[in-house]
């Protein structure tokens, strides 16, 4: 059969296709059971070699690609900013060129720079995945997020989906629009004026200036964490006035017409953008999100590395081989 | 030196509105007769121009050629040998080498390294502040004295209005333009590309229109106030132009130049973070181009200058964000105004010929842009209906970093001459 691949790399979902979307996500699924055994591990990735390269601080995402691939039982590494050649003034091809030399099979790579998970792939055979570049893309972060709102409401295609917060500076908000519109899913973004960016409306979203019209629109509200930098840069007066005009609290959420369901990306901060009521009560899947990354980027991983969907859940059980060439 | 004749060409020179099949004859460097019937002075040497153009020398008020401080990206010499494969015989220098050119001496060293490079003619631009730092101002008369022909912090605004009105108060006792590189700063701060949908795409942050527009008009308001001359570098926004117009209608003194670059592409050419798309003021939006055009038509624009700007090739091969800005146009800018200016109606090939040679060298003061007698025989031929295909590995600059690899342009160089000397195409060229 030709199911639809990934190709070499994931680099953002702007250039993905609904089915390659799909694929990911169903790939996901076989991989969530893998998380909940005693024993944490298949051998779908026996022998690959993984680079986790962070040049930029990452708690989360860096030990979720890890957990990722220790549960494949790939063989991993983990490169930081700090202390590394990096920091001595290497360029990234250099880094990349280098650990390549090492024989390694995949990258995965968070960079402050937009671009440059793109600029990697040009340039090394490896597999690159993209684990948030600059302000671009973060496409994994995405495909949970989408994995976790199926999980809840069974589906994508139609639901109204508000993201909310500083969307100028998110690479969250920019892979979930296009994840999300190419699901048929409609979105919409809502914040301060000052941290949405003035074309927002041409990537095909609605744009809220209150967020109680947001919350009286949406099935579900993904609150991005407001970077406190923000606001020394000059885009909001205060979080105090933040959290009034523009945070998703209890007492808002209990007005809308229906449950809406509260997604964030993390790390959280209570009482700016979201109050904690609603960060830690029932309509919230935060915590599920965390779980469902783990498992979304096991499939990326497999995937990547030539595994067929078909088979995602026998290499589970190391009867096939499942890593592929 | 033998007498020269340049036989049968279509000379244009929009300095005597001519435009015909003539012949030039030059001696001793000099230009001695344009026309017909004039006959070969005994012993002349012939180049043969039928079927090709014969137009005054280019000149380009804005090139930076990185001596002395990144000569490994270009020099004077290098500079100048690709001004002349381009068609250039004078190109006027910025002054953000390092050390900066802000002192008499300094103006002095690009000057010798000119006469040395015995390629197209290149003067020097100095500083209007000590170092480009924007607080005390140079001393325009002492680098005047030197050979600078006009004052510029290209690169770095000058941010304090009253610093410019100093500076154009000044520079009337020395009849020079100030030129300047409109940009806010505080609006441009870490932007890398246009502020419009394609940075919002692929998540680079952006430089508002407005971040130019403003500091046009303050300048225009301030050229008002002081009566200098001010001209506006690589003018890339439809504001912009506006601005200009209303000024120019004012009755002000301000003039301006835009690059081919800015009505060559748009912002879609940063598509997949090409690092020879990054460069500043960045490449706007589709009316923002047809604006710059209708600029250069109505002479809003006055004049095409490249902004050359030369980079190693290392120092484009990085993440967009860390890429410094800008390309190198000497050796493609006449090729994409033909092509992308003359052959789709927008100008004239003698109103190409007039906004890159005769209306600069008026604009700096260059003895340069006319083929009248006795000018220096500063001559560019070339045929216009020919095709070539733009490779960056011959190019004559030291560097490569140009958005234009590949295309197909037409316009081919065959000679250029400084004083009547082939420094191009010639048989020592």
């Amino acid at each position: 059969m030709t199911a639809p691949s990934l190709g070499k790399d994931l680099l953002g979902l702007e250039p993905l296709s609904r089915e390659q979307i799909e694929l990911i996500l169903s790939t996901a699924e076989p991989f969530k059971e893998v998380s909940e055994r005693l024993i944490k591990k298949v051998p779908a990735l026996r022998g690959k070699t993984i680079v986790n390269l962070f040049l930029e601080a990452s708690t989360r995402t860096r030990t979720s690609f890890e957990f990722a691939e220790k549960r494949l039982s790939a063989d991993t590494v983990n490169i930081a900013a700090q202390g590394s050649a990096v920091q001595k003034g290497e360029n990234l091809v250099d880094t990349a060129r280098n650990l390549e030399a090492m024989r390694i099979d995949m990258v995965v790579i968070r960079h402050p720079s937009s671009g440059a998970a793109k600029f990697l792939a040009e340039r090394i055979r490896s597999n690159v995945i993209n684990g948030g570049d600059g302000t671009h893309e973060h496409p994994t972060q995405a495909l949970l997020d989408m994995l976790t709102i199926r999980d809840r409401l069974g589906r994508i295609e139609g639901l109204k989906v508000c993201i909310c917060g500083d969307v100028t500076h998110s690479r969250v908000a920019r892979s979930n629009i296009w994840g999300l519109t190419k699901l048929g899913a409609q979105v919409a973004v809502c914040g301060p004026q000052s941290l949405l960016p003035g074309p927002i409306e041409n990537l095909g979203v609605t744009v809220f200036r209150r967020i109680e019209d947001a919350i009286e629109w949406a099935d579900v509200l993904n609150v991005l964490r407001l970077q406190l930098e923000r606001m020394q840069a000059g885009y909001i007066p205060s979080l105090r006035e933040y959290y009034r005009v523009f945070g998703v609290t209890q007492e808002r959420l209990e007005r809308a017409p229906r449950d809406i369901l509260i997604l964030h990306p993390g790390p959280m901060n209570r009482g700016v953008e979201i109050d904690s009521r609603v960060a830690d009560g029932p309509q919230s899947v935060i915590l599920n999100q965390v779980t469902n990354g783990v498992a979304v980027r096991m499939a990326v991983l497999y995937l990547l590395a030539g595994g067929r969907p078909e088979l995602a859940e026998a290499a589970k059980k190391g009867s096939e081989r499942g890593g592929g060439e | 030196m033998k007498p020269i004749v340049v036989q049968g060409g279509r000379v244009i020179d929009p300095s005597r509105n001519l435009d015909e099949i003539a012949d030039v004859i030059i001696a001793d460097g000099r230009i001695e007769a344009v026309g017909t019937g004039l006959g070969t002075p005994e012993g002349a040497e012939v180049v043969d121009a039928t079927g090709k153009v014969v137009a005054p020398g280019l000149v380009d008020v804005h090139v930076h050629l990185r001596e002395p401080g990144r000569e490994d990206a270009e020099t004077v010499a290098t500079g100048a040998r690709a001004a002349a494969a381009g068609g250039f015989t004078s190109v006027c220098a910025m002054p953000n080498t390092d050390p900066v050119t802000d002192n008499q001496a300094a103006v002095g060293f690009i000057v010798k390294q000119s006469m040395a490079a015995r390629a197209a003619r290149v003067y020097p631009i100095g500083a209007i502040t000590v170092g480009q730092q924007g607080e005390q101002l140079a001393e325009f008369g002492e680098m005047v004295g030197a050979g600078a022909v006009a004052v510029s912090d290209d690169g770095h605004p000058v941010v304090s209005s009253h610093m410019m009105r100093t500076a154009l108060e000044y520079s009337r006792s020395f009849g020079i333009p100030v030129a300047e590189h409109c940009e806010d700063p505080s609006l441009a701060k870490h932007g890398v590309m246009h502020a419009g949908l394609v940075a919002t795409r692929m998540g680079l942050r952006g430089i508002p229109s407005a971040a130019e527009e403003i500091m046009v008009i303050r300048n225009i308001l301030l050229a008002e106030l002081t009566g200098g001359h001010v001209h506006l570098c690589h003018i890339s926004t439809r504001g912009s132009v506006d601005l200009i117009r209303w000024g120019k209608d004012r009755g002000i003194s301000v003039t301006a130049e835009a690059t081919p670059h800015h009505f060559a592409l748009t912002d879609a050419a940063c598509e997949g973070y090409d690092t020879n798309a990054k460069m500043n003021p960045p490449l706007r939006e589709a009316t923002d181009v047809e604006a710059v055009k209708a600029g250069l038509k109505d002479g809003t624009l006055d004049a095409i200058a490249t902004d050359h700007a030369p980079h190693h090739y290392e120092a484009k091969e990085r993440e967009f964000d860390d890429a410094p800005f800008g390309v190198i146009g000497l050796e493609t800018a006449l090729g994409l105004g033909i092509s992308l200016l003359v052959d789709t109606g927008v100008l004239t090939l003698p109103e190409l010929i007039d906004r890159m040679s005769t209306t600069p060298a008026r604009l700096f003061h260059l003895p340069a842009g006319t083929l009248a007698a006795g000018a220096p025989a500063d001559i560019v031929i070339f045929d216009a209906d020919a095709s070539w295909t733009v490779d960056p590995a011959v190019f004559q600059s030291k560097s490569r970093n140009t958005p234009f690899g590949g295309w197909e342009l037409k316009g081919k160089i065959t000679m250029t001459m400084v004083d009547g000397d082939a420094v191009f195409g010639g048989a020592k060229g």
